[in-house]
């Protein structure tokens, strides 16, 4: 009788350490392919990397870290039935993804009605506006991209530009979010103009704004090969005046695709690209400097500023599981709303409950192009 | 404003020679099998890709380009083999769904042995403008007007004066009486795929330095070439090019003159009118149906 006893609670200690041993889930849904690959894939990278550390580190909470991420190929339908599944099924503690604005929204709704916290690797403004209860993003938006460009401009004495942008999602709502907050800053946009996502040629809007007067610089909102095929095209037209480029392009592949063209050209972008020439007293330049050694020795490939935000992801993630001291859903979700001062490789973040993405104008850098590197702007 | 209009003109023929170059591939296949080869954007994406990476192994250009083309011509007859052949006696729409297959897994074979990033091409003479009446134009461009000019030259030469080209020909009128006066059907397929993709692969490479190139670069350059193709008259080496540059002036000037948002719809909404004026395309010849 009595060793029945002690051997069911043998028994049971067992399998409690056993519930205590199984692993914390992260869900995932990244476009790993498809358009927005190069969103994606490092996104992917960064997340593999990065659970493989934390675990070989002991993990979080005395547990091991699990991966599942599907490829959600750049399709929003797709992204929602992988979201449905991850909740579902797969019973995920927490889901870090959304490499597009689109796939982000469009699971939303599920991961709101789930109650489970969900922080979004995608770029625009209404994913944090209005605030909603169980989402978090790391990525600056198109907007503070304006805001930072405009200050630049109104201290180089423009109150003249020029708009020109791309038909893709990012560029027509970067170009909606500038032409919003142009007035803030005293700054008129005199030209606005547009290219296909494909297009092979932009000299036929550059002329156009070369001849409109006034104009004292131009912004290009786009990324992919555009905004390379814009900087040529203006070198080659000759136009003088300043040209800024978004966040969008902020990696070393476009000063390689532009060539000497991107000489002089400024973008607004995280520290990340710049970070070995940061100064030692930047708070910065540690976690940068770390996370850009790791992803380019393991994958030898440049690093670029969206495997970044899915390190941010998963570092909130675990920041504010160890400060709930478990994985219950809305503990974590408060958690995560309180976190205060975190240093990540988008900047600080100083999450609110009116602030879902927690993150200022101060976390981005002006870059500008010398010799064909990044530089920081004077 | 003539200097802007000069510009405009000049953007035109940049991006029109760039079309033409593109649609002359489809002319080939065509001739031959009266197939629309849907790859023909892939050959392109291949010969820039290829050029590209054995660039960056250390080749130098000329013979990265070499390599390219010839690697574009071994795929394309590849594909006869092994996905055209086994469909033999297969209806033409079976053939044409059978490259919008082929399309796809070069595009993800791409994606996997290259890697799905944006690479450029140094231009082959310098990035200096060529000005020319206020308006300028990169010496790339005159590369791709000129290789154009010569391929169709080169085209008119070799299905009108050599044995193969005229074989060609003769499959594409009437391939039961081809293959009776001892035309092997076979082997012209096999060449006629090959230099398609062989052309393809040499557009990709000229362009890449002014359009850069990615492994999904083949989608939107295949179509604008299929309707520059179809607006000049499918099968004609002329009226690729006129169907070309005519695509690009419209997309300039609309761009130029009316908005920036709507060129792609105008330059579609001519096309549009002109078909249904000339069914047959500009230099197209009196439609033939085949029995």
């Amino acid at each position: 009788m009595k060793l029945h006893a002690w051997f069911a609670a043998a028994l049971l200690a067992v399998s409690a350490a056993a519930q205590a041993q199984a692993p914390i889930r992260i869900g995932a849904f990244l476009s790993v392919t498809g358009p927005a690959a190069f969103l994606g894939d490092p996104e992917q990278k960064t997340l593999e990397l990065y659970v493989e550390r934390l675990n070989a580190d002991g993990g979080v909470l005395g547990r091991k870290l699990e991966l599942v991420s599907y490829d959600s190929g750049g399709d929003a339908e797709k992204a929602r039935t992988f979201a449905k599944r991850l909740i579902e099924q797969d019973r995920v503690d927490l889901i870090v993804g959304g490499s597009t604005t689109g796939e982000t929204m469009a699971v939303v709704p599920l991961v709101e009605a789930a109650g489970l916290p969900f922080i979004s690797l995608a770029g625009a403004v209404v994913i944090v506006e209005p605030v909603k209860k169980w989402v978090f993003k790391t990525p600056h938006t198109d907007r503070m991209a304006c805001d930072k460009i405009f200050v630049d401009m109104k201290a180089r004495g423009v109150s003249k530009a020029a708009l020109i942008s791309g038909s893709g999602g990012f560029d027509k709502s970067m170009r909606a979010q500038c032409q919003g907050v142009a007035k803030n800053h005293g700054i008129d946009v005199v030209a606005d103009e547009t290219y296909g996502a494909s297009d092979t040629d932009m000299t036929t809007q550059l002329t156009k704004i070369r001849n409109t007067p006034g104009v004292q610089a131009v912004l290009n909102a786009g990324f992919g090969q555009g905004p390379a095929i814009v900087t040529k095209n203006y070198r080659q037209l000759g136009i003088t005046v300043p040209l800024y480029q978004s966040h969008g392009v902020a990696s070393k592949q476009y000063i390689n695709l532009a060539g000497d063209a991107a000489e002089g050209v400024r973008l607004p972008a995280a520290a990340l690209l710049v970070a070995e020439s940061l100064p030692d007293s930047d708070p910065q330049k540690k976690v940068v400097v770390s996370y850009k050694q790791a992803y380019e020795t393991h994958f030898k490939q440049d690093v670029s500023t969206f495997g970044g935000h899915a390190y941010d992801g998963l570092m909130l993630a675990v920041a504010a599981m160890k400060k709930a001291g478990s994985t219950d859903k809305a503990k974590v979700r408060d958690a995560l709303e309180q976190i205060r001062g975190y240093m990540g490789t988008a900047g600080v973040v100083n999450m609110s409950a009116q602030d879902h993405m927690g993150l200022d104008l101060t976390a981005f850098r002006m870059l500008e192009v010398r010799k064909g590197d990044w530089v920081l702007a004077r | 404003m003539s200097a802007q209009l000069a510009q405009f003109l000049l953007s035109g023929l940049t991006v029109g020679a760039i079309y033409a170059l593109v649609a002359l591939g489809f002319c080939i296949i065509y001739n031959a099998s009266h197939v629309i080869n849907f790859a023909q954007g892939e050959f392109v994406m291949i010969g820039g890709m290829a050029a590209a990476s054995f660039l960056g192994a250390g080749l130098p250009l000329p013979l990265a380009a070499l390599a390219a083309v010839a690697l574009a011509a071994l795929i394309g007859m590849a594909l006869v083999k092994f996905a055209v052949e086994p469909a033999r006696g297969a209806s033409v729409v079976t053939l044409i769904i059978i490259t919008i297959g082929a399309a796809i897994l070069l595009r993800g074979l791409a994606s996997i042995v290259w890697d799905k990033r944006i690479h450029a091409l140094p231009a082959f003479s310098g990035e200096q403008p060529i000005e020319i009446a206020g308006a300028t134009l990169a010496p790339q461009s005159l590369w791709v007007i000129g290789v154009t000019a010569l391929i169709v030259a080169a085209l008119w030469w070799f299905f009108n004066r050599t044995l193969t080209g005229k074989a060609i020909l003769a499959v594409s009128h009437n391939r039961l009486a081809a293959q009776l006066m001892g035309i092997s059907v076979r082997r012209v397929l096999l060449v006629s795929f090959g230099l398609s993709a062989a052309l393809g692969a040499l557009a990709g490479i000229l362009i890449a330095p002014i359009t850069f190139t990615s492994w999904d670069v083949g989608v939107m350059l295949g179509l604008k070439g299929f309707a520059a193709a179809i607006l000049g008259g499918m099968g004609s080496g002329p009226g690729a090019v006129l169907g070309g540059l005519t695509l690009g002036l419209l997309e300039s000037l609309g761009a130029g003159y009316i908005s920036s948002a709507y060129k792609d719809a105008i330059a579609f909404i001519i096309i549009l009118v002109v078909l249904v004026l000339m069914p047959g395309g500009l230099l197209g010849g009196r439609a033939t149906e085949r029995v």
